[in-house]
């Protein structure tokens, strides 16, 4: 509903001003908290930015080195490399098992038209229906027998055998590709996989982009997947890590832990910044087509 | 089955091997597992031993379940509507057709990517009742009228009001929804209302909820399934599954993970998952019956 007086206008621009503020407001404040030195992150009435002695701005950058180095406890021997090491192993073969195995199935449900796949399809579908703490308690026990318990294993290989939703995603995208195409490429006598890997796939690129990057921040951001099948503190992801090193004995300052808050938004912001098109386009997309 | 159809059968097949073996390891044993579970007395360490349906009589008088169960709908209660209605403002704001959309669209958003554990940190900064920024800006406000702010998460009253509002900071999602279908709705249909002599109030009920309203629903839904489950946000901001302070937020998936994994009962966990699970689905028909012949599907 477009705005056409001048008043409206200034309204619109001013609510959109104010909640800017709001809304942006949490993570400056992380950062500017991240900077200062401690006796400053408890100042009643707030200082605004860090400042030194002598009032001047003086970030204070020495406070990432210091929760970097005990973001895994204090005596250093895990520190914030293990933690991101962890992190990305578990986002990085992630994302690769979402791409591949959910292109291969979406294209087994959309491409071939073979007996049963329709009924495959509905179960597929009523699968999201199911609550996580449904599957909770058996899947613990699943990974126990396996031996994967306190391992990085629960956290990625899943990923390797497909999910409801990303299938879903992905055969929606490949059923708008013209079946003449695949036509065509089997008059050629193409494979199946060929027409698959030569010619679906390199027309699907933005469902791909799409899925790689919901796994791969889901995967960062993931909290209570760790916390059930991680153990050690050696094997913790960011997220993991970053609640323990705040809850730990003695506390923690308030400048470190935002430190630590701070380096993990970051790259998600970035990654943020660089697929924004992609990304706005996938929310949209999941709320009305789906 | 001519060669061909066979053919196909075999190759369909293949591609869906990953999704046959993930689906019956990852989905369907453990659906099976945990029904089974559920009518059974049950901690990891010895094998499961039936009990009929125990466990959900024993459900019905378990005050901590009952707790847990009110403490959820409190906070879905709060935070569900205060969220849709957050969320279609912001859209509504961004859709005016004003310069610099794009870049309140990205502030808006932003902080449903930002790692829900990181902001857990910050948020604990501003709810904290005596250094917290939220209650330095509402202490001279409150001191008018000789009231001082609450402790937020430190008051078991203020603690689900508290996470409520944290909520609303990342509603980005729903927006980013709601966002898509205003743009979808067709600019004649305005004029001719405007021609009709309809104010804006007017255009907004009788145009764009209607128009809109299978992207409401699409959010309703999705919003009662998440908030049912909160988890992440109390555990980190209450420090635990003992839902800190005073139990106000021991939460319905905080008391289940608990249970499971802290008292080792794994049956009883399991029936309550499945108690969970039913009363996404009744709330879930029970929206759509309410929204059905409210729901307006275009073309």
């Amino acid at each position: 509903m477009p705005v056409k007086t001048t008043l409206g206008r200034g309204v619109a621009y001013a609510l959109l001003l104010a909640l800017s503020v709001v809304f942006v407001f949490p993570l400056v404040w992380m950062v500017s908290t991240s900077l200062k030195p401690i006796e400053q992150t408890m100042a009643m009435p707030p200082t605004w930015v860090p400042r030194g002695a002598d009032g001047s701005l003086q970030p204070r950058w020495e406070n990432y080195r210091a929760a970097l180095a005990t973001m895994g406890g204090k005596d250093g021997r895990v520190t914030f490399w293990t933690f991101l090491g962890n992190t990305l192993l578990v986002c990085g073969l992630g994302v690769v098992g979402a791409v591949l195995s959910n292109a291969v199935i979406a294209y087994g449900l959309a491409k071939i038209r073979w007996r049963g796949r329709e009924a495959l399809f509905a179960v597929t579908l009523a699968t999201m229906m199911v609550p996580f703490p449904v599957l909770m308690v058996p899947l613990y026990e699943v990974f126990k027998s396996l031996g994967w318990i306190g391992t990085l294993k629960p956290l990625w290989v899943p990923s390797f055998f497909g999910g409801a939703f990303n299938i879903f995603l992905m055969r929606q995208f490949f059923r708008t590709i013209p079946e003449e195409l695949s036509e065509a490429a089997r008059i050629d006598g193409c494979s199946e996989w060929q027409i698959f890997w030569r010619i679906i796939l390199p027309l699907s690129k933005p469902v791909l982009a799409v899925v790689a990057l919901f796994h791969f921040l889901w995967a960062w951001n993931d909290f209570l997947g760790p916390l059930l099948f991680l153990t050690r503190t050696e094997t913790f992801t960011l997220a993991l890590a970053l609640q323990n090193y705040q809850s730990q004995a003695g506390g923690v300052q308030w400048n470190h832990l935002m430190a630590a808050s701070t380096v993990m938004v970051v790259p998600v912001i970035v990654l943020f910044f660089l697929t924004q098109k992609t990304f706005i386009k996938g929310i949209a997309t999941t709320g009305l087509k789906g | 089955m001519t060669k061909g159809e066979k053919r196909n059968l075999r190759h369909g097949l293949l591609f869906c091997l990953p999704w046959f073996i993930g689906f019956a390891v990852f989905t369907a044993y453990p659906v099976a597992a945990s029904l089974f579970y559920s009518f059974c007395d049950y901690s990891v360490l010895q094998t499961p031993v039936w009990c009929g349906a125990e466990n959900y009589r024993r459900m019905a008088t378990d005050a901590v379940f009952w707790l847990s169960l009110k403490n959820t709908l409190i906070y879905a209660g709060l935070s569900l509507p205060a969220g849709m209605v957050v969320a279609l403002g912001l859209a509504l704001l961004l859709n005016t057709g004003v310069r610099g959309v794009t870049i309140f669209r990205t502030i808006f958003y932003l902080p449903a990517i930002v790692p829900l554990v990181a902001s857990c940190m910050v948020w604990l900064w501003i709810f904290n009742g005596q250094y917290g920024l939220l209650n330095w800006a509402l202490r001279p406000v409150l001191a008018v009228f000789g009231v001082t702010p609450p402790g937020w998460l430190g008051d078991p009253a203020w603690a689900k009001p508290a996470l409520a509002l944290m909520s609303l900071w990342g509603v980005g999602n729903a927006m980013v929804i709601y966002l898509a279908g205003l743009q979808n709705v067709p600019q004649e249909l305005y004029e001719a209302a405007e021609i009709d002599g309809a104010g804006a109030a007017r255009r907004f009920w009788h145009v764009t909820v209607p128009m809109i309203s299978p992207v409401i629903y699409f959010n309703l839904i999705m919003g009662i399934i998440g908030t049912l489950q909160v988890f992440t946000t109390v555990f980190v901001l209450t420090g635990g599954a003992d839902g800190q302070p005073a139990r106000s937020t021991l939460f319905y998936a905080l008391y289940l993970f608990s249970t499971a994994f802290y008292d080792l009962r794994m049956g009883y966990a399991c029936a309550m998952a499945w108690v969970l699970f039913l009363l996404i689905v009744a709330l879930t028909v029970a929206a759509t019956k309410l929204t059905e012949k409210r729901i307006h599907y275009a073309g």
